[in-house]
């Protein structure tokens, strides 16, 4: 089977875990939850260390890679720290 | 050895990724969620220094506390009124992170085959949303009008401004230099970014906030098949689904269809209706009058909106909300699914305000209680309360699930004045015998009925 076939397969059942997974969270927490899928997909920086820090980059791939390491950490940091901060709001009767 | 460990490292990630949405499914594990987010994040950025390809770390780590400075403020200093545009900003980051990524890679391996297909994917979806997500922040942020914006042959000129970026994007895969065609794709894609959000209204940005949340995800799917990367496809996977899925509960709390959202620019073809609305007679209280009537209750249902957003009113609410419960009134808050610019933006808003979340109630659990409930009290919501999408097949909203706040015993409505609300539509709740209109500023009107109350206890 080609590299790529695997890939699709992954997707298609890593995309319906996601449906069922998501079509239990609370409407209470949607918000918080757009943070965090968010964050989650601020894992470009993966792809974006892996052009900026490749042996053969050349400058223009190290410049656009460094970029996006940075949009991505951005993405990562913020998104998490304000999902965080959010759900720390959120409290029960009594709890406060 | 770190051949062996990073695979190792990207598969505890996913894993970690994949119980971080499965503990966000409770307010009491939803933390937990967040800690796993971070985990996963971090072995997998550990796991790709690791890799033996990867042989320059300097620029990295600056890249990295640079990024960090930058979001970690925005983050913690951000009012929580504006999450919203925050969301927007942050997708607009991961968009063009993937888009940049894409470029770099283009020109670097000279990819071809189902690479440079996954490629393009990845490029048209990063570009598209990055001028997408610009445009709705600013939108959000008022930099721009937040009204639609149209013209005539509007939906044809952005469809082949589309089709343009798409023909180019197959071109770029039929030819020996992609590199040539590559600047006229990348034009195209902006421009049809900006030209699908122009058109979009205040009261549609949940949908499109969702949609685009889904883009950011499938364009770090696409370039999890261009590197090969099975950690990013189930990433990307994980959030495209999720906002997908989001954006398609979005659209059917208003009974629209993902096309009507994208192309049937809501909220200015009812202009020309409003003339003929008669003026007719309303039944108004002052703050006295309907704190009276609020003490007196023994069930108040709270309808917010995003009106009670724009005023700041959360907080004297909750003070509001204090004094009534400590006299035994049972008060609860009914959310609609697209009250406010995102989805479940009125809960934050609430708990921000220490208002607990179990008094929350979704639309279809309350709306069998509105027969019972003594008052219903409407703050800076309009269309979502508005019974002629129950009554009235041809009104703009027909069918659009709505808060049956018209079956109360008393309904009081804060407003401003008698203006039409985001879609031009009046509103027949306003006329109604037990209705009383509460005219004033969110904020100042509450506050005043907080005093009442105040000095009701006093006396």
């Amino acid at each position: 089977m080609h590299s790529y076939e695997v890939g699709l397969w992954i997707f298609l059942l890593a995309a319906f875990l996601g449906f069922e997974l998501i079509r239990r969270v609370s409407p209470l927490l949607h918000t918080p939850l757009m943070s965090l899928t968010n964050a989650i997909s601020s894992i470009a920086v993966v792809g974006a260390i892996l052009v900026a820090g490749h042996q053969d980059a050349s400058t223009f791939a190290k410049v656009l890679g460094c970029l996006a390491v940075t949009a991505s950490t951005i993405n990562a940091v913020g998104g998490y720290l304000i999902t965080d901060r959010t759900l720390k709001m959120f409290k029960k009767r009594g709890e406060r | 050895m770190t051949e062996i460990l990073y695979p190792i490292l990207y598969l505890f990630a996913a894993a970690l990724y994949i119980l971080a949405l499965k503990w966000m499914n409770s307010p009491a594990t939803a933390r937990r969620g967040v800690w796993a987010g971070e985990t996963g994040m971090l072995l997998a950025v550990v796991g790709t220094l690791l890799r033996f390809e990867v042989v320059e770390y300097h620029w990295i780590m600056l890249a990295f506390l640079v990024g960090a400075a930058i979001g970690a403020p925005l983050a913690l200093k951000m009012p929580m009124t504006a999450v919203p545009q925050r969301t927007a900003i942050a997708q607009a980051f991961g968009a063009l992170a993937a888009a940049l990524i894409g470029t770099a890679e283009l020109f670097e391996s000279h990819p071809h085959g189902f690479t440079l297909v996954a490629l393009t994917v990845e490029m048209l979806l990063g570009y598209v949303t990055f001028t997408a997500s610009l445009v709705a922040f600013g939108k959000l942020q008022e930099l721009l009008p937040g009204r639609p914006m149209t013209y005539r042959g509007q939906n044809i000129a952005n469809l082949s401004v589309l089709a343009i970026a798409i023909a180019l994007g197959v071109a770029m895969n039929q030819t020996v230099d992609p590199t040539a065609i590559f600047p006229f794709f990348v034009g195209f894609s902006l421009l049809f970014g900006v030209l699908l959000i122009m058109p979009i209204g205040g009261a549609d940005m949940p949908t499109v906030i969702a949609l685009l949340n889904s883009y950011a995800g499938l364009s770090a799917s696409a370039m999890g098949f261009a590197f090969d990367n099975k950690l990013l496809i189930v990433a990307g996977a994980l959030d495209g689904s999720s906002g997908l899925i989001l954006s398609i509960i979005m659209c059917r709390a208003m009974n629209r269809s993902f096309t009507n959202v994208l192309f049937g620019a809501f909220g200015t073809l009812q202009t020309s209706a409003k003339g003929e609305v008669e003026q007719r007679p309303v039944r108004s209280a002052s703050p006295e009058e309907a704190a009276s009537i609020l003490d007196a209750a023994r069930s108040v249902i709270i309808i917010p909106g995003y009106g009670l957003a724009v005023a700041q009113a959360q907080h004297k609410l909750r003070e509001m909300y204090d004094i009534l419960t400590r006299r035994g009134v049972d008060v609860r808050f009914a959310i609609h699914p697209v009250a406010g610019r995102m989805p479940g933006h009125m809960n934050v808003l609430l708990a921000e305000a220490d208002i607990p979340y179990d008094k929350m109630v979704e639309m279809d659990e309350i709306n069998g209680e509105f027969p019972m409930c003594d008052v219903a009290l409407v703050i800076g919501a309009n269309d979502v309360v508005n019974p002629a999408a129950k009554n009235d097949p041809t009104s703009p909203i027909a069918g659009m699930p709505i808060l049956e706040v018209d079956q109360a015993r008393t309904v009081m409505i804060i407003k401003r004045g008698m203006a039409a609300g985001f879609a031009g539509i009046d509103n027949e709740l306003y006329y109604m015998d037990k209705t009383l209109m509460l005219f004033g500023d969110a904020k100042s009107f509450v506050s005043s009925l907080v005093k009442e109350l105040g000095a009701q206890v006093a006396a």
